[in-house]
């Protein structure tokens, strides 16, 4: 078991960390402090923010009415939850060029914007808080809504006091994952962002560019990649650890 | 009242985001028809989807078996350091493609730790080290769906069998692993849908030859790039990787009717 980890997964790892210091711990930090490198870093992460928050805000409504709602073509709607998941990232960028690119049939052009970036990012993290989010509230115990709703409270009383504590830690850890997913996320912006430096070229990009011309350059770029992986990591190990202690109480 | 908004919020942002640009696709797709055909049946594509299709079937089956035994090490298991194996295993769910495509260059390149192994096997810019970044970015996923069932069902029927003389793998093979089978399943359907659309490693260590290691993602991003304003190609190509997830996607609904009932 270990072995084929370390083949596949640890010793490739060991070697890039390694090879990345190549020119020495001050060419490392040249080159993950030059402008462009800074600049498509702080861009990942923020974009990865701001669509990994909206889809947990998005993400916990759909849940919600998934699970709590009547409607014809709900089963459909929770059909399609999934299909980021199954579609391949180089697609997505397509599709999303084909509704919003330079040919848009509804004259909304986004290509080689930020906005691509955004709506890239949205489209693959989807369903990542729906279906953290959804299993908690399919088993939450309704007798405490009506309890807190016969002494008084108002609708959205119950849900701040009582459903919002309980779904918590399955929309942390739904967000936490899907910021994970945006940060790395390459295939779907590839192609609609354009990959301008200091406007649209974020962090997974910048290292695909440099993997041919210069990679001990795109290495060092990816070790910080690598550390907020690990971060995230922690975090999500965290919120899992919250949620089963929740469980449990 | 209510409950009409938020189910308008949750639709509106389904066909903005996810169904209205899959439809403009699919029905641009059909305006040039021709196009988007020959492009998919060219000799390079189909040549593509081979390559695709055999990473799949090399990494899945290697990957599933990791998965199982990873699962059952890191449950049942009675050795230190499960919780580093742990975060190992969930790595690639959180890393970018691109950075496990770097590390295999450094690993396996004319320069990499493991450049002696040039001289006798082609594994950079060919189809090993696609191999090997296809299975890295899908590594977690059968362990994922496994761990938790195994948690769930118990070691009592196990030790049971154990206790009417059954050895280890007898009890592997007539208890745990009938009662895992789905999550197994499911896990496979998970792995084969990312080995099908992995992009991001692949494009930095397979060296996009065509016609020997390009495979379909690559063949779709090379479409596109020198589509000179002729989608079509590009478009025909991605319908046929879609219909394979599509495919995929209806498979994991008929395992996971809610996506409630996982870990049953």
């Amino acid at each position: 078991m270990t072995t084929f980890l370390s083949i596949v997964v640890i010793l490739p790892i060991a070697a890039l960390t390694w090879r990345s210091t190549d020119r020495g711990a001050h060419g490392f930090w040249q080159t993950v402090s030059s402008a462009e490198a800074v600049s498509a870093l702080k861009l990942t992460l923020i974009m990865a923010l701001l669509a990994a928050l909206t889809n947990a805000v998005l993400g916990t409504v759909t849940a919600w009415v998934l699970v709590r709602d009547e409607f014809p073509g709900k089963s459909l709607i929770n059909s399609v939850i999934d299909l980021p998941f199954a579609l391949p990232t180089i697609v997505v960028g397509l599709v999303l060029l084909a509704l919003y690119g330079p040919r848009s049939p509804i004259g909304v052009d986004i290509a080689f914007t930020r906005w691509a970036i955004y709506f890239a990012l949205l489209f693959v993290t989807l369903p990542f808080v729906v279906r953290t989010v959804q299993p908690v509230l399919i088993e939450l115990d309704r007798e405490m809504e009506e309890a807190a709703r016969t002494l008084g409270a108002s609708s959205v009383g119950v849900f701040a006091r009582i459903v919002l504590p309980n779904i918590l830690p399955g929309i942390l850890s739904g967000l936490t994952m899907a910021f994970a997913r945006a940060v790395g996320e390459v295939g779907s912006v590839v192609l609609i962002t354009g990959n301008l430096p200091f406007k649209t070229e974020v962090a997974s990009v910048f290292v695909l560019q440099r993997a041919q011309s210069d990679p001990v350059g795109g290495a060092a770029v990816s070790v910080v990649l690598l550390g907020i992986s690990f971060a995230v990591l922690l975090l999500i190990g965290g919120f899992r650890r919250l949620a089963s202690r929740h469980e449990r109480a | 009242m209510r409950k009409v908004l938020p189910r308008s919020i949750v639709v509106v942002y389904l066909v903005a985001i996810l169904l209205g640009p899959i439809a403009v696709m699919v029905w641009r797709t059909f305006g040039d028809f021709g196009g988007a055909w020959d492009a998919v049946k060219a000799h390079n594509t189909l040549l593509a989807f081979r390559l695709t299709l055999i990473v799949t079937a090399i990494a899945v089956p290697l990957n599933t078996i990791f998965g199982i035994f990873c699962g059952l090490l890191i449950v049942r298991g009675n050795i230190r350091g499960k919780g580093l194996l742990n975060a190992f295993v969930d790595l690639p769910l959180a890393l970018s493609p691109v950075v496990v495509g770097m590390s295999i260059v450094f690993l396996y390149g004319a320069q990499g730790w493991f450049g002696g192994l040039q001289g006798h096997i082609q594994i950079l810019f060919a189809w090993p080290a696609i191999v090997l970044g296809t299975m890295f970015v899908s590594v977690p996923f059968v362990a994922r769906e496994v761990i938790p069932t195994l948690r769930e069902i118990g070691t009592e029927q196990e030790q049971a069998a154990a206790t009417l003389g059954a050895s280890r793998w007898q009890t592997f093979w007539k208890i745990t692993l009938p009662s895992i089978r789905w999550a197994v399943v499911y896990g496979v359907v998970l792995t084969t849908a990312r080995c099908f659309g992995e992009y991001g490693a692949v494009a930095v260590v397979s060296g996009n030859i065509e016609g020997k290691t390009q495979t379909a993602t690559l063949r779709v991003d090379d479409a596109y790039q020198f589509a000179y304003g002729n989608y079509a190609p590009a478009y025909g190509i991605s319908i046929v990787l879609a219909l394979m997830a599509i495919v995929v996607l209806l498979t994991m609904l008929r395992i996971h009717p809610t996506g409630s009932e996982s870990h049953v």
